[in-house]
């Protein structure tokens, strides 16, 4: 085929453009027996906190048309554990690892980064700033501009050199401005997008399916809103690299991403109904770009934006 | 160990599905050279189809899923073809396995299932397995009381085989709300010493549940397997506990990926240590000591459980 499908997590070369999502994977292990960890991007690892968290309680997950609900609440061994265990193990199988952060307060996700400064195995972080801010009586990080801002400024100052990706969440009225916050706050790149607040409710007991009342909806039913929102934000932002998802299950699916200016994808829930989906849709996503006459990926990235004559009313 | 346990009947290849088998049966992906053991994902073709009461037992043509597969390990199918909109796999206790072929045992519940229901032989269906951990050995010469709720009996074939054939007196009792959902009677019926079988409505054996027939066996054995619905798993482990006998159980929660990546599946279980856990139920289960699973804290976050503080503090 001989594409050239590298890219760039920040300043850091991978050989794939298709990446797992935090959540979606753990931190690898489990899926080793379906595909070559290597050939990834990267491994993005389930977000984690300073201390080992037990998650919510059951039920956790609901399934959805072309989707599915979950509350899991981040259950997690803690940064401690995850250092002397889960990322040692991606290491020694010659695997990258984007790691996920997440935290209650600005100074948790520094110290995170701090601990995790130049751990063998990462070669970029990921924070999760879908979490809600204990100082700010709950307010998600994600949906306050300058609160987001601030814990990217502080992931930097912790870390100068690792490339940080802020992952946003999709619930929010503007995704561009909080997108803009990120960067100027210190982020590399923008992981968009995380799951969209949702609710189901059981007609036989007339509650709601989840423990928690409401979950995160993910998988194919929210492909268009994250297509929509790595649009919005490749368009305010062009020159800031995207890692986008949201329901991505085969190669031309992570082409339409791509083409709306992502450099990179990362696949969740696909992974639940087939673990070797990373795998094959960085195959199909190849196949494609050589079949649309691409030399290389970044010839594609933001294509959609320079091939067609769009007035900014037609993309926002 | 045997590679064939569960299957009591030759597997029917005589329709002319065998050859189409060895076409269509192409691993899935091809296992990469110093892969570990462990579950593989196959496109598996349906060889036959068997009705038994109001379920259907599907046997397929399975490659390398059954070396090592045990009783009390699971697989997961994918349901409702390539538009899909189900994104989730659905779970399924290894009923038996012959050779290249095993089979589950599929009672129709919601619309993957109804699915499932609809396939017939030179069906390819997606298949991962073998998951999770089989119910373990019991000490030798141990009597054994096998307890199962309606299809919680597909396990229990292959399991009394094995435990016929090390020595260990086996003894059963299937129960199930109508006559139509008991499943292997028959089968159990010549490999235990004494069955009983209950149903609710009394269209079938003893008029009532397992649990008002286990006592009777409990005296007489050494250590409990159970398979079934949650209330049923919960009240077994109790009467066991009574007789201070040792229980496997083989639990049923809802899963979304079966292979441990996602932590839906998980239920509160007291550690070596001491510590009580979220555990998953997928690679740490399905079977459990159900000495060491909180029952009464499924569903619930109790403030012991390791993590649970941290919850505390975000919340
Ligand atoms: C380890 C294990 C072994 C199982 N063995 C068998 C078996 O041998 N035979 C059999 O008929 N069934 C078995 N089940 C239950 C079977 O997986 C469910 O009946 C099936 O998933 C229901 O899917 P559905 O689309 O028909 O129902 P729906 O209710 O439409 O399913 C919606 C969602 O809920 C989940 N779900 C619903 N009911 C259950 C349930 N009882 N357990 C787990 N998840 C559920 C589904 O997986 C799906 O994600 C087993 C489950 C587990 C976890
Ligand atoms: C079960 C589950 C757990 C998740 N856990 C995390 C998490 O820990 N951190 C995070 O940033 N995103 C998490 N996500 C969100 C995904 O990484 C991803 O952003 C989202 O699911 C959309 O992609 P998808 O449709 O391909 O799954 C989780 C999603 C699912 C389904
Ligand atoms: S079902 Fe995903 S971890 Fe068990």
């Amino acid at each position: 085929m001989g594409i050239d499908m590298a890219t760039r997590l920040g300043g850091t070369q991978i050989p794939s453009p298709v990446l797992t999502a935090s959540g979606c994977a753990a931190a690898g292990r489990e899926l080793d027996p379906f595909l070559d960890l290597t050939a990834l991007g990267a491994v993005v690892t389930k977000s984690v906190q300073l201390r080992a968290r037990s998650g919510r309680p059951t039920p956790r997950m609901a399934e959805t048309p072309s989707g599915m609900l979950n509350s899991i609440g981040l259950q997690g061994p803690g940064i401690e554990a995850f250092l002397s265990d889960d990322l040692p193990w991606l290491a020694s199988r010659g695997a990258r690892a984007m790691v996920s952060i997440a935290g209650g307060a600005v100074e948790e996700y520094a110290e995170l980064a701090t601990r995790l400064r130049g751990a063998r195995g990462m070669i970029a972080l990921e924070v999760n700033i879908s979490c809600p801010n204990v100082e700010s009586r709950g307010e998600v990080f994600a949906c306050d501009p300058a609160a987001a801002s601030a814990v990217l400024a502080a992931v930097r100052g912790a870390d100068p050199g690792v490339p940080i990706y802020a992952k946003l969440s999709p619930d929010v009225t503007d995704i561009a401005s909080v997108a803009r916050a990120c960067a100027d706050g210190g982020a590399d790149g923008i992981s968009a997008i995380n799951t969209l607040l949702g609710l189901v409710i059981d007609t036989e007991t007339l509650r709601p399916v989840l423990s928690a009342v409401t979950g995160g909806l993910s998988g194919p039913a929210i492909r268009p809103v994250a297509l929509r929102c790595v649009w919005q934000i490749h368009r305010a932002l062009p020159e800031t690299p995207i890692l986008g998802m949201g329901g991505i299950t085969n190669g031309a699916e992570a082409l339409q991403f791509v083409v709306a200016g992502a450099s990179a994808v990362s696949v969740g829930t696909a992974v639940f109904g087939d673990p070797s989906a990373p795998e094959r849709i960085g195959r199909e996503l190849a196949e494609l770009l050589v079949r649309k006459g691409f030399a290389r990926l970044s010839d594609a990235i933001g294509f959609a934006h320079r091939s067609a004559e769009l007035t900014d009313a037609a993309g926002t | 160990m045997s590679r064939t346990w569960g299957i009591t009947q030759a597997v029917d290849l005589a329709e002319g599905h065998g050859q189409l088998t060895a076409m269509m049966a192409i691993p899935l992906p091809p296992v990469p050279a110093g892969a570990r053991a462990g579950p593989v994902q196959v496109r598996a073709t349906i060889l036959q189809v068997r009705t038994a009461g109001a379920y259907r037992e599907f046997t397929v043509h399975a490659p390398g899923v059954v070396p090592g597969a045990e009783p009390g390990q699971f697989v997961t199918l994918r349901v409702g073809g390539e538009s899909s909109a189900m994104p989730l796999r659905r779970a399924f206790a290894l009923s038996g396995v012959d050779g290249d072929a095993l089979s589950v045992v599929v009672a129709a519940h919601g619309a993957g299932t109804r699915w499932i229901f609809e396939r017939g032989p030179g069906d390819v269906l997606d298949l991962i397995g073998p998951l999770g951990r089989p119910f373990p050995p019991p000490p030798t010469g141990a009597a054994a009381l096998l307890v199962a709720g309606g299809y919680g009996a597909a396990p229990f074939v292959g399991l009394a085989q094995r435990l016929t054939a090390a020595g260990h007196p086996v003894a059963a009792v299937l129960g199930s709300a109508t006559a139509d959902r008991l499943y292997a009677v028959r089968e159990l019926a010549s490999l235990t010493r004494v069955l009983v079988v209950t149903t609710e409505d009394g269209s079938a054996g003893r008029t009532g549940r397992v649990t008002d027939a286990a006592p009777e066996l409990l005296p007489g054995a050494s250590v409990v397997y159970a398979c079934g619905p949650m209330p049923m798993l919960r009240a077994v482990a109790a009467q066991a506990a009574a007789y201070g006998l040792t229980c496997h159980v083989s639990v049923e929660e809802a899963m979304a990926c079966g292979i441990g990546v996602c932590m839906t599946c998980v239920l509160p279980v007291v550690g070596v240590d001491g510590t009580s856990r979220f555990l998953r139920s997928c690679v740490d289960g399905p079977v459990f000591d159900a000495a060491k699973v909180r029952f009464d804290d499924i569903g619930r976050l109790p403030d012991d459980l390791h993590g649970a503080a941290a919850m505390r503090a975000t919340r």
